[in-house]
């Protein structure tokens, strides 16, 4: 009945066009955006499975203070995907249950 | 309100004396403050431990092993009647040396306890490289560890839950948010007021650090003071900690708990900036993968330290009937406090060499 | 161990006379009085652009967004260039993670942990969303009113296919206003407003006249409503979000039967509330508001609080809105100045006292507004098998069964199932949680409290913890 979770580009913003990688595949964003907003647009129906039930979660409050957005960016864990900027070549995924303990930078 | 037997404080000690004390058919109630307390038990490591336990007093080591080894009956019991996982596990523990001070200190104190017992009181001191085959992540600075087969951990707040949860199906009652600020002897029991009055044949004071003030008002002398204790929780991950130690474990939802300081600070129980970070920073340089962790929160909790660090267990020569439990170790010492302390408690037999915990030994 | 005192560790730390935290309309109004006078002052907020939660993105919002948000973002432009004053160091991305009892800072920016020694600070933290609990409503796609206008301000989206709006509050029939303009399309829009709110409000009805502004967007927004033909729906209730793997429908009551809507994004809402994490992990007394369901920190008329060098400001320190928020902020910049003793003190006081002028009219309105939207007991006190700790996923049934075990409040609820544990540290399940066990134990929440907020307030890595220890050697 109801169609994708996704987002439209209602207002042209001038920026730059960037591309990101999100799970082998490549979407685009726009500079100046947060990579949650970036996922709406491209319609990326969520952002992890709880470490806890594995229950899957999306952005939900867009100002960093939910938890519901932690994702692995250039292979830094559990980072919130609404507080940080897209960048070109950034690589984007999702987080699936707890970290794995050596993950890092 | 009336019962057979009042406790009064619901910490961990609290819970295990009432919960063993109704299994063996007692008429119990406990009673105890609101949500804002000083509390150990909901404050602590979650350790089973064993190793170094008892410097200067065998009995508390044999007191300590003997816990530790009903330890698993004990959580059977519970799992099975409250369905409640306690995460026990007893892999044996390590306790990290970062300098070769440290491991000659550690290894002669182990070897002094070992020496005054005439039990088996297992422990092997382990070289890096070796204990490297136990615990592949430990980094450069670790010299060594001592490791003790005995030792594990369990989750202590699911403990309280289970013994609460169960402590009640029995029958028992729980009065909530009354601090008891007298007691007195009557002909056949004792009464007590806090706001309400109770009235009960037998007192058990498990009050933690409040002991010593209500200690006074059945004629014990209990002498406990504050230490503070503060430790970090990190964001869950992957379990990849085999052994817990007594500064770091893996919890198990995932999460890795941290700590912990030894500090006389009196009644403060915030945290400080300074005493964390030397934490993090000690903890980095036994498992340096953890540098990147996030520590989601950090805590500080009081223990109740008796002036030589042992638990008193006493029953009042002017008012008989009423009787103090107060220890540090109260969750390795939940399993000997239930099964066995309340044997003594409920008039039923008395283990040996329970005058070693009387806390008659401060007053000379 | 190596031992280092305090003192120590921080002899390495940069000293500031004021440090303001939060740059939404409170603390810049703050930052642009100090800076007026030249007073060292850094501002720090963990976002990457001021302007709050209001005026988010706005310091390059093109024409085309300012059309869509309404004339009256255009003071947020002037608002931000507070920070242009040469003595305010503005730093964008800097998290506060803990304040110690001495005044001391501690943040994280992209490149680390520090810390600031202050005189005075002023706290202007803002509100958070009140939590809107009911069953579905940790399904992907469900979202907060606040966040889907933030990816409205700040990257120009709009909800794509049905989007349903439901809740009650100001920013709920604003965001609709918002949206509408985009060009985006509302599925519906659902209000939870119970019916006998408007009765109980009715007595502030004549202070809300004082707010001719108010009331005027109030009567616009009816109009843009009905003009788009959006249904509306009123006095709503039982709601449920369904769908397996994300939000796929609404089903809730309103007009006497049940009625259920397909939606691929459903925005929630019911009001805002003061962040208090801060306050509250500084053990500062909060006081209960009983018509709000929320806790306002203890303070006083320049928002002076129980520790002498600190104020706080804005929607933290009680809910206004933006205008009042300013002048609030103004105010605790010329109380703190006083107390730094840099200036002339007649003269901060003058400013002081017209500033509270100009602050209580403004108040007028709020009765009114307070009463009509209280939120409505179904989310106060949710079903039993809605998730209220979204984190560690505790239920309302959880909660129920721990107080039936004997606890009487949060701090030992977190004990027993772990709510208030996770990340997010309680700020989406405390309020709940309070008023779950106080309705449990039939007592006021102001006997239940809240919990012990404890730091970091914001989670950060153990090589940040160390290296603060290291600065200082
Ligand atoms: C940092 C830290 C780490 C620890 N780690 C471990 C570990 O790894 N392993 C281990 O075995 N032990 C550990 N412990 C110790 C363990 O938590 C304590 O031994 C245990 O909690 C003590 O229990 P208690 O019931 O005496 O005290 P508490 O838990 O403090 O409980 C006392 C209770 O009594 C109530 N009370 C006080 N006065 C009154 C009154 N007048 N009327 C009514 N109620 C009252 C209080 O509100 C409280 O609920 C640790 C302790 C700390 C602080
Ligand atoms: S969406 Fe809430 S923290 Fe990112």
């Amino acid at each position: 009945m109801a169609s994708v979770f996704r987002f439209s580009r209602s207002i042209n913003r001038d920026t730059r066009l960037v591309s990101i990688q999100f799970e082998n595949q490549v979407i685009e964003a726009r500079e100046g955006e947060t990579i949650a907003a970036a996922l709406l647009a491209n319609g990326i129906d969520f952002t992890r499975k709880t470490p806890v039930n594995g229950q899957a979660r999306a952005p939900f409050c867009m100002v960093g203070t939910c938890f519901e957005c932690l994702m692995e960016v250039d292979q830094i864990p559990n980072l919130q995907a609404c507080m940080i900027e897209v960048q070109e070549g950034m690589v984007v995924g999702r987080m699936y249950g707890p970290r794995n303990p050596d993950d890092d930078t | 309100m009336e019962s057979e037997f009042a406790i009064v404080g619901g910490g961990i000690l609290g819970i295990s004396i009432a919960w063993g004390l109704q299994r063996i058919g007692r008429d119990v109630m406990v009673i105890d403050e609101g949500d804002f307390a000083f509390r150990a038990s909901r404050g602590n490591f979650g350790l089973v431990w064993v190793q170094g336990k008892g410097d200067g007093l065998p009995d508390y080591t044999r007191w300590t092993l003997r816990s530790a080894s009903l330890w698993p009956d004990f959580a059977d019991e519970l799992e099975d009647t409250t369905g409640i996982k306690l995460e026990l596990s007893q892999p044996g523990g390590i306790d990290f040396c970062l300098s070769n001070d440290e491991a000659e200190n550690a290894v002669a104190r182990l070897s002094g306890i070992r020496d005054s017992l005439s039990i088996d009181y297992p422990f092997e001191y382990i070289e890096n490289t070796e204990l490297r085959k136990l615990t592949p992540e430990i980094g450069p600075d670790v010299v060594g560890g001592t490791y003790c087969p005995k030792d594990g951990h369990v989750n202590p707040l699911y403990l309280l839950r289970a013994l609460y949860t169960d402590f009640q199906s029995r029958g028992g009652r729980v009065v909530n948010g009354v601090s008891v600020d007298k007691i007195k002897q009557e002909n056949s029991g004792f009464r007590l007021s806090g706001g309400v009055e109770m009235f009960a044949q037998k007192v058990v004071l498990c009050a933690g650090l409040g002991n010593r003030k209500l200690g006074e008002m059945v004629g014990l002398n209990v002498p406990v003071e504050p230490n503070r204790g503060q430790i970090m929780i990190c964001e869950r991950v992957i379990p990849f900690m085999r052994y817990p130690s007594v500064q770091i474990r893996q919890v198990g939802e995932g999460a890795v708990q941290i700590g912990d300081s030894k500090e006389n600070v009196g009644f403060d129980d915030r945290t400080s900036p300074e005493v964390i970070s030397r934490i993090a920073r000690r903890a980095i340089k036994i498992y340096p993968l953890l540098s990147h962790l996030r520590t989601i929160r950090t805590w500080a909790a009081l223990r109740v330290m008796s002036p030589d660090g042992f638990p008193i267990y006493q029953q009042s020569d002017a008012h008989p009937g009423a009787y103090v439990v107060t220890c540090h170790s109260g969750i390795t010492l939940a399993a000997i406090h239930a099964l066995v302390l309340t044997r003594w408690i409920g008039g039923e037999d008395q283990p040996k060499n329970l005058e070693s915990f009387s806390g008659k030994r401060f007053s000379i | 161990m190596v031992g280092c005192t305090a003192q120590e560790i921080l002899t390495m730390t940069h000293k500031s006379p004021l440090v303001i935290i939060g740059a939404g309309p409170a603390g810049l109004a703050a930052a642009d009085v100090a800076g007026r006078l030249g007073i060292d002052t850094i501002v720090l907020d963990d976002q990457k652009s001021a302007g709050g939660q209001i005026y988010r993105g706005l310091s390059d919002i093109g024409d085309n967004l300012l059309k869509v948000l309404g004339p009256e973002y255009k003071s947020g432009r002037e608002l931000v260039s507070g920070l242009e004053h040469a003595s305010v160091t503005w730093k964008p991305q800097a998290t506060v993670w803990q304040i110690t009892e001495d005044g001391t800072v501690y943040y994280s920016d992209p490149t680390g942990s520090s810390y600031l020694q202050s005189e005075q600070v002023i706290l202007a933290t803002g509100a958070l969303e009140r939590p809107m609990p009911f069953p579905g409503w940790t399904l992907p796609g469900v979202m907060t009113a606040g966040g889907i206008q933030i990816a409205l301000k700040t990257a120009g989206l709009t909800p794509e296919g049905e989007f349903v709006l439901v809740g009650s509050g100001p920013l709920l029939l604003l965001l609709t206003r918002q949206v509408l303009n985009a060009g985006g399309k509302i599925t519906a829009l659902i209000e939870t407003t119970p019916r006998q709110n408007s009765f109980r409000a009715l007595k502030y009805f004549p202070g809300m006249l004082k707010s001719r502004e108010l009331l005027r967007s109030g009567i616009q927004l009816t109009g843009v409503i009905r003009k788009h033909g959006i249904p509306h729906y009123r006095h709503a209730s039982s709601l449920t979000a369904v769908g397996k793997e994300k939000v796929e429908g609404l089903q809730f009551r309103s007009g006497g039967r049940m009625h259920e809507l397909g939606c691929s994004v459903l925005g929630i809402h019911i009001g805002v509330v003061p962040n208090i994490q801060i306050s509250r992990h500084l053990n500062l007394s909060h006081d209960w508001q009983p018509v709000q369901h929320c806790w306002y920190p203890r303070t006083g008329p320049c928002g002076e609080t129980e520790l002498s060098w600190l104020r706080i400001a804005g929607d933290g320190r009680g809910i206004f809105g933006a205008k009042a928020a300013e002048l609030q902020g103004t105010l605790a910049a010329w109380s703190a100045i006083v107390s730094l003793d840099k200036t002339d003190q007649s003269g901060a006081k003058e400013m002081i006292q017209i500033t509270k002028e100009k602050l209580l009219p403004l108040s007028s309105a709020r009765p009114f507004i307070d009463c009509l939207y209280a939120p409505s007991q179904e989310f106060l006190t949710p079903a039993d098998e809605t998730i209220v700790c979204r984190c560690e996923e505790v239920s309302a049934g959880d909660i129920r069964s721990y107080v039936d075990l004997g606890c009487t409040g949060p701090n030992q609820t977190k004990s027993f199932g772990r709510p208030g544990m996770g990340p997010c540290q309680g700020r989406y399940c405390g309020l709940v949680v309070s008023e779950l066990i106080a309705d449990q134990r039939q007592v006021p929440v102001s006997e239940v409290g809240y919990y012990r907020i404890r730091p970091p307030i914001k989670p950060v890595t153990l090589a940040e913890l160390a290296s603060l220890h290291k600065q200082g050697m």
